[in-house]
């Protein structure tokens, strides 16, 4: 097999629950800033996202009314991308772009499923009459809203990203796997330029009962992720975050500039049945990554859930002199978005020549002096599937 | 001996196991004998009230059950069936250790009516909010319904079972989503990153909800009596698709692979094409030309011309706006060559299957080039003029087939075309 392509990080796109842009993120990251709301479905705790216009990047108030919240965030930050990259509007480019979208499922109407859930409950809905109400009180279009691919859909519609469009779903593991395979086919000139990235709204109760059956959410107060062992868990967040990726070739032909390159990216699937599985998948995987700097950076999107978040602390311990930085404390849990999120970070903090400020009260994350040449990207999913990719300086 | 590369150089892939569930019944035998007498597996819902519904019938794979009943557990259940028959077709690996990835096609997941009632029955207040259904939903009495509801929950169970290498994808491309499964196979084994891979498509979607959803977006057909004849795609007085269950899987490995370790080759993936459209999110561009480059970057894929194919397996939904598109589109790519293509849509039959249908007809597509024989389009008794294509119309056709074009276009713009051929190009 030939040697695969370098693959560039060229565009980021990056909105949270702290503001939008590159430089506003560098700027909370810096002064430790955490948007978080302790009072709005007490006791569990979410990361709403700020108060934004999404008018900049979606002009056509159609458009936005035909999408609920997580659409908007995803469309919105890959607009951001597009733009970074410098190929927002730009035809050529965008028509033979692949996307690779890692997507859950949509906002449901929790005012009619309640209304029907208290009806059943109290003995009020004969058999059938589910449909009736189901027919008469949904929105036509909130469908369109729910559907996992519908966030691709919308981006190609908003911006025109039109070459190929795939939707990967799967929770945390399907975003690194869209990253993976991004890379793969980049790398095997399957590919020239990609958009990979995903979405993630805080603010739904619905998500929240999916994460709850499983005892999987934080409650009651807020603490950084390496804090919670006594009381685990996480708290959903809210962001999208997009990453435009080409080959080497194709970015220096348009004369586009790297944040970074994005060497490898590594997932499996640890059988977690066996205890300490997911410490050993971690640990078979750092091997392929090729780090070489003595002092490198891991940027994880370590839940809080246990016992997942124990397992990847048993890893981490095993690698000392590592300046981890766990982007859950900030961001909150962002799922398919959590991974895309820490390669964003991972590239801005190599563009800028440094790694953000620690924000853990446990004395876990240390400070980094010096740029950063290499940055670890971790994911483990807060019950299945992993990986990790390695984020370097272009030389 | 062929060479082992296709004519770019890259290694040619190939088909070795395919297993198949619809509403026809289990299994490749079952489904091509009553795919090819021109049988509809559409009926009228039982499964569950079809009160205030618009649409009354569906494609519902009834023979398989699974308790507690869940689209996802159907969906996954069809999926184990489907698998289990193309991996005994192809031999490969051994039970429970299949040497390759896995990309699964599946409809997004969502906690079901059944469950979220179960929950609500459980809640302790009466006039319940969220924060007290979330507390419900807490209480340890539902881990069952994560495990069960995460969308990576069926990915995760078929690992297990048949054993696949690294992390699994699981993906969704709406009404294409089986054609990207197989596409995704098809580039890995070119790429040299594995030698087989296992893509499954699966869907067990007929669940009241979902039926609402899609008959308030006014896409399914509402010609109820007799269901059977409901979905009539390229007849002038079709009115909508009809929603059906099903699942495929195929076996993909490299030719070199397959010939080494002595395996029978049923078909060749000779191209893979896709094209997004953004026109709109449920609306074909009116003007075909996603499709059209779709259809093109597929030929070119193969590296085929277009006299080359000589059977469409359509996408052919039965609604009124695809049909027509899809003519539009085929006619614009095979100009004078279209009305020489005798094509067909095995929707008509088993209904559409959804997040599956780009695996079931890609494994009726390599039937068709095995046995020779056209399965027909039935209910086409008044055939749209403006859509003059050959259709199979109600009887199948024995015809010389030596590769065949199939086609799925989606909502959110999803087009992917596949070339399957019976030997390497």
């Amino acid at each position: 097999m030939a040697e695969p392509k370098e693959v560039w990080i060229t565009g980021i796109g990056l909105l949270y629950s702290l503001g939008e842009g590159l430089d506003a993120h560098w700027e909370a990251l810096a002064a430790k800033r955490v948007n978080v709301d302790e009072q709005r479905i007490a006791p569990y705790v979410i990361h709403p996202i700020a108060p934004v216009s999404f008018d900049a990047q979606i002009p056509k108030k159609g458009d936005q009314r035909q999408m609920e919240m997580w659409q908007r965030i995803g469309t919105y930050a890959a607009g951001l991308a597009l733009d970074s990259a410098g190929v927002k509007g730009n035809q050529e480019s965008l028509s033979r772009m692949d996307m690779i979208i890692a997507a859950g499922g949509g906002e449901r109407d929790l005012t009619v499923d309640l209304a029907i859930m208290n009806a059943d409950a109290q003995g009020n809905l004969p058999s059938g009459a589910i449909n009736e109400k189901l027919m008469n009180e949904l929105r036509p279009t909130l469908f369109l809203a729910q559907l996992s691919n519908l966030l691709a859909g919308n981006i190609a519609i908003v911006h025109g990203v039109c070459g190929t469009s795939r939707t990967f779903m799967g929770e945390e593991a399907s975003s690194i796997d869209a990253a993976r395979n991004a890379v793969a086919r980049i790398g095997a000139g399957q590919s020239d330029i990609a958009l990979v990235g995903a979405a993630h709204n805080g603010d739904r109760g619905d998500l929240l009962m999916l994460y709850q059956f499983g005892g999987f959410s934080l409650k009651d107060r807020y603490v950084p992720v390496w804090a919670r062992k006594d009381k685990p868990g996480f708290a959903i967040g809210s962001a999208g975050a997009f990453l435009v990726m080409e080959s080497r070739e194709h970015a220096e032909a348009r004369g586009a500039k790297p944040y970074a390159k994005l060497t490898k990216v590594v997932a499996d699937l640890a059988r977690r049945k066996e205890s300490g599985a997911l410490t050993r998948s971690l640990e078979a995987m750092w091997p392929q990554l090729g780090v070489n700097d003595e002092h490198p950076v891991l940027i994880t999107g370590a839940t809080g859930a246990e016992p997942a978040t124990a397992e990847e602390r048993a890893f981490l311990s095993e690698h000392p002199g590592l300046a981890v930085r766990a982007t859950g404390t900030t961001f909150g849990h962002l799922v398919e978005a959590q991974f895309p999120l820490g390669l964003a970070l991972a590239a801005l903090s190599i563009s800028r020549g440094a790694l953000y400020l620690a924000n853990d009260p446990t004395g876990f994350e240390v400070e980094k002096a010096g740029a950063p040449t290499q940055i670890v990207v971790m994911g483990a999913g807060h019950y299945q599937g992993e990986g990790m990719a390695l984020v370097e300086a272009v030389k | 001996m062929t060479a082992p590369r296709d004519k770019f150089g890259r290694p040619i892939v190939v088909v070795t196991g395919m297993g198949i569930v619809t509403s026809l019944g289990a299994g490749k035998t079952d489904n091509w004998k009553r795919l090819t007498a021109g049988e509809s597996g559409i009926k009228t819902v039982t499964r569950f009230p079809i009160d205030g519904m618009k649409t009354t019938m569906a494609g519902a794979v009834d023979f398989v059950t699974v308790d507690p009943f869940s689209s996802t557990s159907l969906s996954e259940r069809l999926a184990v069936m489907a698998t289990e028959e193309a991996l005994e077709q192809s031999a490969i690996g051994s039970k429970g250790d299949f040497p390759g990835p896995l990309f699964l096609a599946v409809a997004p997941i969502e906690t079901e009516w059944p469950q979220r009632l179960e929950v609500a029955r459980a809640v302790e207040t009466k006039d319940f909010g969220l924060v007290e259904y979330l507390a419900a939903c807490g209480s340890g009495k539902f881990t069952s319904f994560h495990r069960r509801f995460t969308f990576g929950s069926v990915a995760l169970h078929l690992a297990e079972t048949f054993g696949t290498k690294g992390s699994p994808i699981s993906l969704s491309t709406a009404c294409a989503s089986g054609a990207t499964a197989i596409q995704l196979g098809v580039e890995a084994i070119r790429r040299g990153e594995a030698d087989a891979a296992l893509c499954i498509a699966t869907d067990g979607s007929v669940n009241p909800e979902a039926m609402v959803r899609f008959s308030l977006l006014s896409a399914l057909s509402t010609q109820n009596d007799p269901p059977q004849s409901a979905s009539k795609p390229f007849s002038k007085n079709r009115d909508g698709f009809v929603m059906a269950e099903g699942a495929g899987a195929l076996v993909l490995e490299s030719y070199d692979a397959a010939m080494g370790r002595g395996a029978t080759i049923l078909g060749v993936v000779a191209g893979c094409g896709e094209l997004t459209d953004s026109f709109h999110r449920t609306r074909s561009s009116p003007d075909g030309k996603p499709a059209i480059g779709c259809v093109r970057k597929t030929l070119a894929d193969a590296g085929m011309e277009p006299n080359q194919i000589d059977h469409i397996n359509a996408h052919g939904t039965s609604t009124p706006e695809n049909d027509k598109m899809e003519y539009l589109a085929t006619a614009a790519v095979f100009g004078e060559h279209t009305p020489n293509i005798p094509v067909s849509s095995n929707k008509s039959m088993v209904g559409h299957t959804i997040s599956a249908a780009g695996a079931v007809e890609a494994i009726f597509s390599l039937l068709t080039l095995e046995h020779q024989r056209i399965p027909p389009t039935i209910n086409y008794e008044v055939p749209d003029p403006a859509i003059p294509f050959d259709v199979v119309g109600n009887k199948a056709r024995d015809a010389r087939v030596t590769a065949v074009m199939s086609n799925s276009f989606g909502f959110g713009g999803q087009n992917a075309s596949l070339i399957l051929t019976r030997e390497p190009a």
